[in-house]
């Protein structure tokens, strides 16, 4: 009784892990590349460059989403480039993986950092006194030692993803089947009246996607420590 | 190898310069930990930045502030063992070993990676991960990893360290053997006087972030000799033992050494302090110091309130220490002939 979805609610699983999908795989380069910048080089503007990066944060997600629609709209400069190019982003999928890639951002850089904190700067010398240039040693040494960074960096911004609501209500809108991912369909199930049990078969989805995310980061992250 | 050096470098208050131009094939710098040893290793590898100056290898120039030149480290071709050896924790012993061989340009590959396994014993540990490896093992891969990089020079930073005594000595003579075999220069950082003298010719005192001395290790250890609290430290290779009920003797110079820490390995080497040493004018008819050598004063330095004794029986030399009126009633000067008398104890076994 308990879990009875309609289809509509299929929909929105099949959404939620799509955009979640996506938003970590793209935000995941860049993830990289700004974690490293800001662990290993010293240039003007890095305290500016960090503060940048943490202001998802602690910005309310309502307000990035709102900042997105303002950049990405039909007269955001962004949305009138890409209107140009005849590519529509807002009320689309794609809105709701760039809001979650967006306020996901700090957890993965900043997961990733601690995974580079963690690699013995030594090795990295070592590497170089062996002949490898700053980009080999970033993938044979800092890319492998920091995996376990970028493992718990990518599945909190997978996690961070299946619960946006707040950007994506905005810059996406909440339609069945096309934006409407579980947070934003639970949220109409509970605006209206009697659909109590649809609202939680929901959340009980929520709830498990949640527990395995969370027990596959433990599990990888215990079997690299193991490693190290 | 020639490596000239003007560079200097401030941390803080601590501003170092370093001026010095040294050729050969088996340098050493010598000093306490903080003198700046490890930032001049530092700064020749490449792997930190000098505030100004210029440093050349072989008549390359690797850095200069005025030409802004700064060679990055991985064209340098100088590799470096560190304290702490450094292994990848990712990759096997074998990808350990080869990670600076693949990086090297084919004709630069001189260094044959069986030879080298070879040499290092390390045969067996190769498809190990390198967490399961003793202290000295790593020590060993991290020196073939070098090697095989086929650098110019190769920067030893206190390689010997972070190991205890016993393994010291077992590894030193690899960290030899694989230089000479393979024929590539190197310098050789420690804070310890007796690794100095057993791996470098020249020596460079580094003190205050400056080069304090130029010298060569045995004139180092007898200028240090009289503020030593352990004197000066004759190491001995010592080969072909005797059992002589419980001790072994050596041959040696004109004699044998009785020595209670003696074992049936064909060869070993040991050390004796110019402190353990006593030295007589006529035979002494009963001692219970098991070794009495006739010996020759070949001749006799001043360091501190001390006299250097420079001993020889045969071909061998022995360095005894005494307090200037002892020299001086005793009438201890070059060619005179004494006994030495030496407990059988005092001999301390080094590998």
């Amino acid at each position: 009784m308990l879990l009875n979805f309609t289809p509509a609610d299929y929909d929105a699983i099949r959404l939620s892990a799509k955009v979640a999908i996506s938003a970590t795989l793209l935000s995941l380069p860049f993830g990289f590349v700004l974690a490293y910048l800001v662990t290993y080089l010293s240039f003007r503007g890095k305290t500016l460059l960090e503060v940048l990066i943490n202001l998802p944060l602690t910005l309310p997600p309502v307000v990035i989403g709102y900042f997105l629609l303002l950049l990405l709209g039909r007269n955001g400069w962004l949305g009138r480039v890409l209107e140009v190019c005849g590519i529509r982003i807002i009320f689309t999928w794609k809105a709701a993986v760039i809001a979650s890639a967006v306020v996901g951002f700090p957890l993965m850089v900043r997961s990733i950092r601690i995974g580079m904190e963690s690699v013995d700067p030594q090795l990295i010398q070592a590497s170089r006194s062996l002949g490898a240039r700053w980009y080999d040693a970033l993938f044979t040494i800092i890319l492998p030692l920091s995996m376990r960074g970028v493992i718990a960096g990518s599945s909190l911004m997978f996690a961070r993803s299946l619960g946006e609501f707040g950007a994506t209500i905005i810059v996406a809108g909440n339609i069945p089947g096309v934006t409407q991912t579980i947070p934003l369909a639970i949220y109409e199930y509970a605006a209206s009246p009697g659909s109590e049990a649809a609202a939680l078969s929901l959340c009980v989805v929520s709830v498990i996607l949640s527990l395995v995310v969370l027990i596959f980061h433990e599990v990888i992250g215990r079997k690299l420590g193991k490693r190290d | 190898m020639e490596i000239r050096v003007d560079a200097g470098k401030s941390y803080g208050d601590f501003a170092m310069e370093f001026d010095f131009a040294v050729s050969g094939e088996r340098v050493g710098l010598f000093g306490e930990s903080g003198s700046g040893k490890s930032t001049l290793v530092g700064m020749i590898a490449g792997l930190l930045h000098p505030d100004r100056g210029e440093i050349f290898l072989d008549g390359d120039c690797l850095f200069s502030s005025d030409r802004q030149i700064n060679v990055p480290p991985e064209r340098r071709r100088i590799a470096v063992v560190f304290q702490h050896h450094s292994l990848f924790p990712h990759l096997d012993v074998r990808a350990n070993l080869l990670y600076g061989f693949r990086r090297t340009s084919p004709e630069n590959r001189k260094i044959d990676f069986d030879a080298l396994v070879a040499v290092l014993k390390l045969e067996d540990l190769l498809e190990r991960g390198v967490n399961n490896l003793s202290g000295g093992e790593k020590q060993r891969v991290a020196l073939g990893r070098a090697v095989l990089a086929n650098p110019r020079v190769l920067l030893m930073d206190e390689p010997l360290s972070a190991l205890d005594d016993s393994l010291r000595f077992q590894i030193i003579p690899y960290l030899k053997s694989v230089s000479e075999q393979f024929a590539i220069p190197y310098i050789f950082i420690s804070h310890s006087l007796v690794e100095m003298r057993l791996m470098a010719d020249r020596v460079l005192v580094v003190a205050g972030g400056r080069i304090a001395e130029e010298t060569t290790s045995e004139q180092l250890a007898r200028s240090r000799m009289g503020q030593s609290p352990i004197g000066y430290i004759n190491l001995l290779r010592l080969a072909s033992p005797r059992r002589v009920g419980t001790l072994f003797a050596y041959p040696w110079g004109n004699t044998e050494l009785f020595i209670s820490a003696g074992n049936d390995q064909e060869e070993a080497l040991y050390e004796l302090s110019s402190r353990d040493i006593i030295l007589c004018k006529q035979h002494p008819e009963a001692v219970s110091a098991r070794n009495l050598i006739a010996c020759r004063v070949v001749n006799t330095f001043e360091s501190g309130n001390r006299i250097g004794v420079e001993l020889a029986s045969g071909k061998e030399r022995l360095m005894a220490e005494v307090v200037e009126p002892a020299a001086r009633e005793l009438g201890i000067a070059a060619g005179v002939e004494l006994y030495a008398v030496i407990k059988a104890v005092a001999f301390r076994r080094l590998g």
